[in-house]
């Protein structure tokens, strides 16, 4: 079943004159983990903010063609109401702060919604389980570290039972321990809870390991999509040109492939594939 | 030539914190060095001790000829060029020529030498095109790469890039890259501080670990990424082709292979 469904979208900022996204069209089934790769200027952001519906609802631009994000078509709907069905997670965490407790940072979105009070109580004490912030309730967001800032903007978006996560960088401006820790909530959020995951990310061993599917996108077209054992393989010669790394093992097996049963993309498999 | 030298140096922010203690060190002209370690570690701290921007509360820094504590970071910033990771901390200017002149201006160029040194930095990084344009209107990479040759500019001995690589994508790592490679050439001191493991593995000779406001190692990074103690004490990753390497054993003991280059050679 998709849960979202794009169909030759096209997004063109005011006083732009290319195209931020150029007659894009895919499907995201329920549950799976998507990966979007690009240089900068690809139109990744672009993509995210298009299927939260903060573009064209809060940022100015022109929309055509198809978009529909859990049978809601975001631009005819309020980004705050899209907001309990989709999470969005960005790359500084510390601009999604203004609470003075983390308690309240999470209350917040769902205060908004206009959900009761013992439905908040529960919700915040279970999304805050979730991304390992349990007892951090009366600190104050701005004493935690990147990665805690980043799992309590999670946390937000989580308390609001949203089914898909979009995350834009979210672990651009985090040191290694923050990267992991967003990086192993939001695999668990995908694997145990089942939530739908998009996200925008350059650490490509990384997403190696973790996607089930890439978008690779170049000024703001789809160039392919396929999963990281289909797509890297085949950029290792062109990194340049679509501006993307392939993961290391991947640039090595291909040029002593006579050393390797087949093309790795992980660590793991690396290993696996090598022959001793 | 700025050699540097940091002697039993201990930093105590007003409120009581010890961000840095013990730490003994010497960087001599023309090293590549990388400064790592997790988010307060003490390593920011540590690296704004060689511009001034801070001044040991104990112990002292020398900076070629220069004790930090006597002088001000106007005198300093002409040897250490500092580059912030944030250009948005640094840049102010209403064009990017008007922020490439400003610190020649202010280090006592004269207009005709501003003009040459702004159209010879502006073409090594290809910012030309860009010369009218209000540095905001760019994007991040772009006003990083402004941020960057604003300092180069001067000409400083030694310069700091503080996490060069966050936030940029594939070409914008190779452009900073190769930036780094050609100061190298030219004999400046690079000091990098940064999460990048790829990075720290192939642009640099040295790397300095910084735990718990401690220096707790001082050596080659083929060193540091066989060390596991340091490693695991400090949740560093090394790079994906080093652990490869390591894994099915290939190379020597104490030693790592730090490049898909490095490996290919050995396979």
């Amino acid at each position: 079943m998709s849960v979202i469904k794009v169909e030759n979208l096209t997004v063109q900022y005011a006083g732009e004159e290319t195209n931020a996204l150029d007659g894009v069209s895919f499907e995201i089934e329920k549950g799976e983990f998507v990966a979007l790769l690009g240089a900068h200027g690809a139109g990744k952001t672009t993509l995210c903010l298009s299927l939260n519906g903060i573009v064209p609802n809060m940022i100015n631009a022109d929309m055509y063609g198809a978009i529909e994000v859990l049978g809601e078509v975001p631009p005819k709907i309020p980004v705050r109401q899209l907001a309990a069905k989709v999470g969005s997670i960005f790359d500084n965490p510390e601009f999604q702060m203004s609470q003075l407790t983390v308690f309240e940072e999470v209350a917040l979105g769902l205060q908004n919604l206009g959900v009761d009070k013992d439905t908040i109580e529960i919700n915040i004490k279970e999304s805050l389980k979730l991304v390992g912030l349990e007892g951090f309730e009366e600190r104050s967001p701005f004493e935690i570290s990147g990665g805690q800032q980043q799992r309590l903007a999670m946390a937000s978006a989580l308390a609001m039972k949203p089914e898909i996560l979009i995350l834009d960088e979210p672990t651009s401006n985090l040191d290694p321990i923050g990267k992991e820790e967003v990086f192993s909530v939001t695999r668990s959020l995908n694997q145990e809870e089942g939530l739908t995951v998009v996200i925008a990310e350059h650490e490509v061993e990384v997403i190696a390991e973790f996607a089930d599917n890439l978008i690779l996108l170049e000024n703001g077209r789809i160039n392919e999509i396929g999963t990281p054992q289909e797509i890297f393989p085949k950029f290792v010669d062109y990194q340049e040109a679509i501006g993307v790394r392939v993961p290391q093992v991947t640039e090595l097996a291909t040029k002593k492939d006579n050393l390797f049963s087949g093309v790795p993309v992980t660590i793991e498999e690396s290993f696996r594939m090598f022959k001793k | 030539m700025t050699n540097i030298k940091v002697a039993n140096l201990q930093h105590t922010y007003p409120n009581g914190v010890v961000a840095v203690e013990n730490v003994d060190v010497e960087i001599k002209q023309g090293e590549q060095i990388s400064v790592v370690g997790q988010n307060g570690s003490g390593k920011t701290t540590l690296v704004k001790h060689w511009n001034g921007l801070l001044k040991p509360t104990q112990g002292t820094v020398h900076i070629g000829e220069l004790e930090t504590s006597e002088h001000s970071v106007n005198v300093l910033a002409r040897k250490v060029g500092y580059v912030f990771q944030n250009p948005n901390h640094q840049i102010f200017a209403a064009s990017v020529q008007d922020e490439l002149e400003f610190g020649l201006r202010n280090i006592g160029n004269s207009e005709e030498e501003i003009k040459e040194k702004v159209v010879a930095i502006s073409e090594e990084f290809g910012l030309t095109e860009y010369l009218a344009t209000n540095p905001y209107r760019l994007g991040f990479s772009l006003r990083k790469t402004v941020g960057m040759a604003s300092i180069i500019a001067m000409e400083p001995d030694v310069i700091v890039l503080d996490e060069p690589t966050t936030g940029q994508d594939y070409l914008g790592i190779k452009a900073i890259r190769s930036s780094i490679k050609k100061l190298k050439e030219q004999g400046k001191t690079v000091i990098v501080v940064s999460h990048d493991m790829p990075l720290v593995a192939e642009e640099t000779d040295r790397v300095l670990v910084m735990c718990d406001t401690n220096l707790i190692f001082d050596g080659t990074p083929s060193k540091l990424f066989s060390d596991q103690s340091i490693l695991s004490q400090t949740n560093l990753l090394p790079p994906q082709i080093t652990s490869f390497m390591q894994k099915v054993n290939i190379g020597v003991e104490g030693e790592s292979f730090l490049s898909v280059d490095d490996a290919l050679k050995a396979l």
